[in-house]
């Protein structure tokens, strides 16, 4: 919140808020990481391992593209300590998300058949 | 989304059900209304009013576009006979994509009210930290919408 919004950082007090040229690269980037995997499904032509791949790896880089250039987050902002709170939400999201991936993976996998399914001698 | 993602249980897939030009005028909805909403952060810390309020609403629109765009996709599925009863997919799929939906519905609420506030009281040092509240609020919802159209989407229509 300081007067001049061309400052970077603001030391311990607050975040940036970023420049009209940030946000604009920021756009420009999450065009172009987005456009390009809608291009390579909607094209087809690629092999379906080779597009899911880089459908993901650009996706990730959206997303940090996303957190430096709209979000602001920088090493250096409350003196790093936000940075430290991005890895400890990022470590506990991963425990979050495989937990829930594998157990829900497993609670399927031995799922009762259906009723239908048995009589008709299927599964 | 992750398990059942393809427990069709003999119904539509993906390939059958998404358009996905649709999704991307979608992601360029959220992803304009993201660049409005910096541009109004910006605007209120060079203290013009006016502006920070144009790039509000603009921003406002852009988000009800997407959210309009969502509930005719929505419509036009459960019309087709794939409602979210019809497969564990589509439970899935309508909870994941719901859920995204409600936190932008939430959004566009906060947003209105913030609109109220600084036209009413200004760009007070309480409403620019309400503002820059709701700014990461709204950033988030389209690093969110990234996940969601590359898992669900894209990869669904690979799949």
């Amino acid at each position: 919140m300081s007067a001049d919004p061309h400052v970077d950082h603001h030391g311990q007090g607050g975040a940036a808020h970023g420049t009209r040229r940030g946000y604009l690269i920021g756009f420009a980037l999450s065009v172009l990481l987005t456009a390009v995997p809608f291009g390579v499904v909607m094209a087809g032509g690629v092999s379906q391992q080779v597009a899911a791949g880089l459908c993901m790896v650009l996706a990730l880089v959206q997303i940090v593209v996303h957190m430096v250039f709209f979000l602001h987050m920088n090493s250096r902002s409350e003196n790093g300590w936000t940075l430290m709170a991005l890895i400890f939400t990022i470590i506990v999201v991963v425990i979050a998300l495989t937990g829930s991936l594998w157990v829900m993976y497993h609670m399927n996998a031995n799922m009762m058949p259906a009723m239908d399914q048995m009589t008709s001698g299927g599964m | 989304m992750g398990v059942y993602g393809s427990s069709y249980a003999g119904g539509p897939t993906p390939r059958d059900l998404f358009d996905l030009k649709l999704v991307a005028v979608n992601t360029a909805m959220l992803l304009f209304s993201s660049l409005t909403y910096g541009f109004a952060m910006i605007a209120g810390d060079e203290g013009r009013r006016r502006a920070l309020l144009t790039w509000l609403a603009a921003t406002g629109l852009f988000g009800a576009a997407f959210l309009g765009l969502e509930l005719y996709e929505f419509s036009h599925l459960i019309h087709e006979g794939a409602g979210p009863q019809r497969s564990a997919f589509l439970s899935a799929f309508f909870t994941l994509v719901g859920t995204h939906g409600l936190h932008v519905t939430f959004g566009l609420i906060w947003l209105t009210v913030l609109m109220v506030q600084v036209a009413r009281r200004g760009l007070e040092p309480a409403n620019m930290r309400r503002l820059q509240c709701l700014s990461l609020f709204w950033h988030f919802l389209d690093v969110i919408w990234i996940g969601v159209f590359t898992f669900v989407y894209l990869l669904g229509v690979l799949r």
